[in-house]
């Protein structure tokens, strides 16, 4: 068999194509991050509890009424959402005008308390969740298997980025989150209403990370901790694409997770130090981000 | 000036008095068991809450006193720290009145705790940790190991899995102690049958993705993958690679699979998955017994350590019955010399070292429709006897052996 950088050339495929599927989930939480720093300037700390908390909506909406993934797909970001929309205007609103230092505070608050309740009513042991049906078996592609689900996963991941993406850069919506981003004040004198799109913009970040959720529920089933486990990576992620940046979040999404699962191949005991060995690399030389502006 | 100096010896003598009172009404007229586990961490699943209620139906079955004297059950969170645990083993000691301590799930807890209890001299009876060094290197007069260790895991498996052929190893290694004891073991038990060890990859514990690293094990065409890893980190081992296709040719070796982990698994994606038990619910009458009385109360069935934890209870009060009294040295002689026989615990016996020796299981996951109650998730391929299970005195690092 021919070999690359001494393993088989098949294998690297296959480790490349798995880096990619789990790279879809770096970039569609740190795709959530990104925009709510970008709009409200927090670190969103309740991101990985928000992400936990979809999959948990799926969850027990299999196990208490039935509903089945599909549904939860679209109803878990939308619960979450609107428990986002709550957060920012009951809670986060009344910190804007003081140090960003309590709005991270509290994002970390909600989390502790959010993971606290479900390990205590759930315990600290995972909860199956099925694929479903239409999503189990997959394709040999020859140099590895498939599973239907990993595919759909890229698939759905690459679209809901595009489609952030053009939203925000693209639309007359767009054009005037971008606008409160640089200058509020200015945008708001325009008759532009700037709180509510700060609200929405939250809501909207909280749902994406539910999204991802559901999406992770059926690869790593559902436990209270997966978020806090995963939510460290993604700030790594978002820090070296350049805080606020959609676009760097997303191509480092990806990118970090091949580069993370060649790791693995290569020496895999510092798999879980590369992405902040990276980070610290990128801030010494590019204190911005890759694609952040300095 | 001088008010505040009477004032503070005032407050001193007090202190002392009262401390002196609850030390000496403790001590006098009452059994105390300290279960120190993790109470909200990545273990307590497993241990936790149903290794304390595990404790509190041996006391129960023994009507709640032994030798007359009531007993009692506290228990405390280690948070999987040395230090806390050991503060906590030194507190109970000291000021709590605490006779025993038990399950210190989490090995780097019990090795910590067991120099503490050993310099007190108590007893501790570890049910819940696994590394196999507790009755190797660390051993001590004071200390039983009751419950799986990481040599009953490998050898039974290693063995099992070998000898049906699968002579060709590549071992997923969890990179810490546990993990680099459990592959050592496994991997002398495979080449000593003459089987072949391939290649190894390291992984830290938490890890996410278990595709990389499955990949790198079925590149390699090994006959049999070894998985030194436990509790959330198998369960993905299995998930992804059964996801992934890799158990169709190659076979799992779950070195330390309990039963929490196939419920959270799921049973359709583990049939036929072996491993090295000590312990499972629905084997026979007497477990049953336990393990429905467990389930009505805790509404799931016990765990493997929930279920020793009621073991080493059952058979330290026993101990307390036999001799009358809770002087140690009389104690310790007698948990050395009594046999173990509870609902848990079939013909069992205390070795030098201090482990119990004791039958194990070969266990199976039977295929879904064979699955009635939804736990009954086993079926039992073999008994392997105590003296084959658990690692001989003659390979053993403990002290106390060459006395």
């Amino acid at each position: 068999m021919e070999e690359l950088l001494g393993i088989p050339v098949q294998a690297l495929f296959g480790q490349i194509l798995l880096g990619l599927i789990n790279g879809s989930f770096y970039a569609i939480l740190s795709l959530g991050l990104a925009i709510i720093f970008g709009l409200l300037n927090i670190i969103n700390f309740t991101h990985g509890a928000q992400y936990m908390l979809g999959a948990f909506l799926a969850w027990m909406g299999l196990s208490y009424l039935g509903v089945g993934y599909w549904t939860a797909l679209l109803i878990a970001p939308l619960l979450v959402g609107l428990t986002g929309i709550a957060i920012e205007r009951l809670l986060l609103a009344r910190l804007a005008n003081v140090d960003h230092l309590y709005g991270f505070l509290l994002t970390y608050g909600i989390a502790l308390v959010i993971q606290g309740l479900f390990r205590n009513y759930y315990g600290a042991s995972a909860l199956p969740y099925p694929v479903p049906a239409e999503l189990r078996g997959g394709y040999d592609l020859g140099f590895m298997f498939l599973p239907t689900y990993r595919g759909w996963v890229v698939a759905i991941s690459l679209a809901i980025c595009l489609a952030t993406w053009l939203l925000i850069e693209k639309t007359r919506l767009g054009s005037h989150l971008r606008a409160a981003t640089e200058k509020p004040g200015l945008t708001e004198a325009f008759g532009i209403n700037v709180p509510l799109l700060v609200t929405m913009t939250y809501g909207a970040g909280a749902a994406l990370a539910a999204f991802a959720g559901v999406l992770a529920a059926p690869i790593y089933s559902v436990n209270p901790q997966m978020g806090a486990d995963l939510i460290i990576v993604v700030f790594g992620v978002v820090v070296i694409g350049g805080m606020g940046s959609i676009l760097g979040a997303i191509v480092t999404g990806f990118g970090l997770g091949l580069i993370e699962g060649l790791t693995k191949v290569f020496y895999a005991p510092a798999s879980d130090i590369v992405i902040f060995v990276i980070m610290i690399v990128i801030l010494l030389v590019r204190p911005a981000g890759l694609f952040g502006k300095a | 000036m001088q008010l505040s100096r009477r004032a503070f010896g005032a407050t001193a003598i007090a202190g002392a008095v009262s401390l002196a009172a609850g030390r000496s009404r403790a001590a006098a007229d009452k059994v105390k068991i300290g279960v120190l586990t993790d109470m909200s961490g990545s273990l307590s699943a497993v241990l936790g809450t149903g290794s304390v209620d595990g404790t509190r139906m041996a006391v129960e079955d023994f009507g709640g006193s032994a030798a007359g004297m009531p007993v009692e059950v506290v228990f405390a969170d280690h948070q999987n720290k040395a230090d806390v645990g050991s503060a906590i083993a030194r507190r109970w000691l000291d000021q709590d009145g605490v006779d025993v301590i038990t399950d210190l799930g989490n090995s780097a807890v019990a090795i910590a705790s067991q120099s503490i209890v050993k310099e007190k001299n108590k007893i501790i009876i570890i049910s819940g940790a696994s590394s196999s060094d507790l009755t190797g290197k660390f051993c001590n007069p004071n200390s039983f190991h009751w419950g799986y260790d990481t040599y009953m895991f490998s050898a039974g498996l290693a063995s099992e899995l070998t000898l049906q052929g699968g002579n060709t190893w590549f071992f997923l290694t969890a990179d810490y102690a546990f993990g680099h004891a459990l592959e050592t073991d496994a991997t002398r038990k495979v080449e000593e049958l003459g089987g072949k060890v391939l290649g190894r990859a390291r992984y830290p514990i938490n890890t996410l993705d278990m595709a990389s690293l499955l990949l790198q094990a079925q590149t390699s065409g090994a006959k049999v993958i070894g998985l030194v890893a436990s509790g959330d980190d198998l369960e993905r081992f299995i998930k992804q690679g059964n996801e992934f296709g890799i158990w169709r040719k190659q076979k799992a070796a779950a070195f330390g699979l309990q039963l929490y982990n196939v419920m959270s698994i799921g049973v359709e994606s583990m049939q036929g998955i072996v491993h090295n038990s000590i312990f499972y619910w629905d084997r026979d009458d007497k477990s049953r017994d336990f393990g429905r009385r467990f389930w009505k109360r805790n509404s799931k069935p016990p765990s493997e350590a929930h279920a020793i934890a009621y073991s080493a209870a059952t058979q330290y009060l026993k101990a307390v019955r036999a001799a009358g009294t809770k002087d140690t040295a009389t104690l310790l002689k007698v948990m050395h010399e009594l046999p173990v026989d509870d609902l848990v615990t079939p013909g069992g016996k205390v070795r030098v070292d201090g482990r119990l020796i004791r039958p194990t299981w070969l266990l199976e996951v039977k295929p879904k429709d064979q699955i009635k109650e939804g736990w009954d998730a086993f079926s039992v391929v073999r008994e392997i006897p105590g003296e084959k299970a658990f690692r001989p005195l003659s390979e053993s690092a403990c002290p106390l052996v060459k006395l």
